[in-house]
């Protein structure tokens, strides 16, 4: 009988700190254990007793990638809370900065951060040497989601121009109109990039997942939506809590995210996109098959494809919502404070990132709750690990370590927000 | 001769100052082509092992073992360098030091006794010796760019220590406080973001800490003529930065 341990410290090519330690016993799994070692922050801690309107540049400083994600739930849970209605100016201007984000995040992500696991590579940088107008085409595009996010919130990471109620200032419509060659050339280049992403040797593999993501009757969902679910939930955020669990596990900074019932579910692009394919744009659509992806995709190592089809999405949706600009007027709505309680969901790159606040007559904030999405696919990344690892017996030391850490990356796990996540680690018996 | 090998290390932040070496996407290949990327784990994972020339270190000190392997981490680096509001003043996690973290572990965590944390969150330079430090909450990436052509060069990189006001003189931009009673902490916070906040009518929140001997008793006189609350200026200074010891001063003066 021989006991394998495969471990690997300190996982590269993800956001924050994690490891992964799997114990085999000849043919059985002992454990499998995706931990999270980014150190502890305590955001919903220090949250208290500050500012309603801090909320946003605060919680945005849990994630230098998807800083829009928690600026955008911050908001909107703020917003439900003081009772505020955007206008529909205000709304597509944070849709458009969020699909700056998606481009930005999403391109890291596969081009730089994934793509070298299905090329034998260590880097985007690797990749350069051989396929130089590949990355170069890569990066044009990552660079075009920051200059989203520049141009509307004054810096891509950690943008200074949202506020509750909307945005500091509007934007001209003359720089937004400038960007639109610009977004018409990335159109074709996400397309280009799914395709040239579909020619890569993808491990056959199928998850049976339960699909959890937003859900808005006409748009695919990015900045806002009722939460849906692949076996018939259909909630408000509000109703967050009734359906959904976090619990704290010895070997994790993170909480571990769980249905009611216990079970695990997935969140993220696998999932919007099988929630959500009608409303992707006919374009994304046929990019998507084009790029042999099915209405619903199981196979997680293929969450590359989804992830760039979205980005075709994102870009378009941009520049459809660029044409129709109008500057929001005023640029914010305010209201006095009043003691409430709001929610705030929204489609960070990763997935749902919810968030709950109460606040007091002055508009204090007495409670903060922030579910990244990280710690909500926690138990399904190690649900896919071991269903990983138990196919993959017959691969040798190495092989087996490489494959345990693109099934983690295949969730672009973001461990600075999780915390509240990864070292590698198989153990055979 | 070979090119210098740089390693870029993290601690607890938000991955952000890292990003914005990876956002110099005009650049990336070109650095790339400069400097041995010997050691960046965000990025790849390729080892080829210290010492290394130059390191850049993202995020501050909150575990006993980080408050370790910073110590190993200088001795296996040429120049250090360290990036950003949590590596050079320990960050927003350094609220924790104005609060009892005990406490704070368990408002956030069902098990406390799993979470090991330090109570304090601390800069870089409070563990070991720092050679240069770029502010910023994130790091401008202009500024990034010039420190690497600086360190590359073997000269002093052009970062001036003068205030946010003088970044909003050279741009042309209207001042907040003066022309609509915005409270600001431009007259107290170092240059380098690019004048974001008054750009858009928003008054500066000290993303890149307090400029060098900052007056920050006078403009928090001033802005209580405004109508900010002891409360409202404690808060102002306690963010970012907030154990930055000029603004940490200023925040405890208003408890």
């Amino acid at each position: 009988m021989t006991e394998r341990v495969i471990q690997v410290d300190a996982l590269a090519r993800v956001e924050g700190e994690g490891a992964l330690y799997v114990k085999l016993n000849g043919q059985e799994l002992e454990s499998c254990e995706f931990r999270i070692f980014e150190p502890p922050r305590f955001f919903e801690a220090f949250l208290q007793g500050r500012a309603y309107g801090e909320a946003p540049d605060i919680t945005s400083r849990i994630c230098g990638i998807c800083p829009i994600a928690y600026i955008a739930s911050a908001c909107q849970a703020m917003e439900m809370a003081l009772g505020i209605t955007l206008s529909p100016e205000i709304e597509a201007l944070r849709r458009i900065l969020y699909c700056g984000e998606w481009i930005q995040s999403h391109t890291l992500h596969a081009a730089m951060l994934h793509a070298p696991d299905f090329l034998g590579l260590d880097s985007a940088i690797d990749i350069a040497k051989l396929h130089p107008e590949l990355v170069r085409k890569a990066l044009r595009l990552k660079k075009l989601g920051n200059t989203l996010m520049e141009t509307i919130g004054g810096r891509a990471v950690h943008p200074v121009n949202t506020r509750v109620g909307g945005f500091y200032a509007a934007p001209d419509a003359a720089k937004l109109q400038a960007l639109l060659p610009e977004l018409d050339w990335g159109v074709a280049a996400a397309r280009e990039l799914t395709l040239a992403f579909a020619g890569f040797d993808f491990p056959a593999d199928a998850g049976d997942y339960h699909f959890v993501s937003l859900s808005h009757p006409e748009l695919y969902p990015i900045d806002q939506g009722r939460i849906v679910s692949s076996r018939g939930l259909d909630i408000a955020p509000a109703e967050y809590d009734d359906h959904f669990v976090e619990e704290h596990v010895a070997r994790s900074n993170a909480l571990h995210g769980r249905m009611r019932d216990g079970t695990a579910y997935l969140t993220g692009p696998l999932a919007r996109y099988a929630n959500n394919f009608a409303k992707l744009s006919p374009t994304a659509q046929a990019t998507a098959h084009e790029a042999g992806l099915g209405a619903v995709e199981t196979n997680p190592f293929k969450s590359i494809l989804v992830r760039m089809v979205e980005v075709q999405y994102a870009v378009e949706e941009a520049a459809r919502l660029i044409r129709a600009y109008r500057a929001p007027n005023p640029s914010f709505i305010a209201v006095p404070p009043r003691a409430g309680v709001g929610h705030g969901a929204s489609e960070a790159p990763r997935g749902i990132c919810y968030h709950r606040y109460e606040i007091d007559a002055e508009g204090r904030i007495v409670s903060a709750r922030i579910v990244p999405p990280t710690s909500q696919n926690q138990p399904q990344i190690e649900r896919d690990l071991a269903r990983v690892v138990r196919a993959n017996l017959a691969l040798d030391e190495a092989a087996l370590k490489l494959r345990c850490e693109q099934t983690i990356r295949n969730y672009d796990p973001c461990i600075s927000c999780a915390t509240h996540f990864l070292k590698l680690t198989v153990e055979r018996g | 001769m070979a090119n210098p090998k740089l390693a870029v290390w993290k601690f607890a932040s938000c991955d952000g100052c890292q990003l914005t070496l990876l956002d110099c996407e005009d650049e990336l290949l070109e650095i790339a082509g400069k400097l041995d990327i010997a050691e960046f784990l965000e990025a790849t994972s390729g080892h080829s092992g210290g010492p290394y020339d130059i390191s850049l270190v993202e995020g501050s000190i909150t575990t006993a073992h980080d408050a370790e392997r910073i110590q190993e981490i200088r001795r296996i680096s040429g120049t250090l360098i360290t990036i950003g509001a949590c590596a050079t003043a320990g960050g927003i996690q350094s609220l924790r030091n104005f609060a009892d973290v005990e406490e704070f572990t368990r408002q956030v965590y069902a098990h406390p006794d799993y979470i090991s944390t330090l109570a304090t969150s601390t800069p870089i330079s409070d563990h070991v010796k720092v050679d240069f430090e770029l502010r910023g909450c994130p790091v401008s990436k202009r500024q990034l760019l010039e420190l690497i052509a600086a360190t590359l060069a073997g000269r002093k990189p052009h970062v001036p220590k003068t205030s946010q006001c003088t970044e909003c003189k050279a741009h042309g931009t209207v001042c907040v406080t003066v022309a609509q009673g915005i409270p600001c902490l431009g007259p107290v916070t170092q240059a380098g973001c690019g004048n974001l906040c008054p750009s858009v009518g928003r008054g500066c929140y000290g993303c890149f800490g307090p400029k060098e001997a900052p007056n920050a008793a006078a403009l928090s006189a001033h802005l209580a003529t405004l109508g900010q609350t002891p409360r409202g200026l404690r808060d102002l200074y306690r963010s970012f930065n907030a154990a930055a010891p000029d603004f940490e001063t200023e925040s405890r003066r208003h408890d």
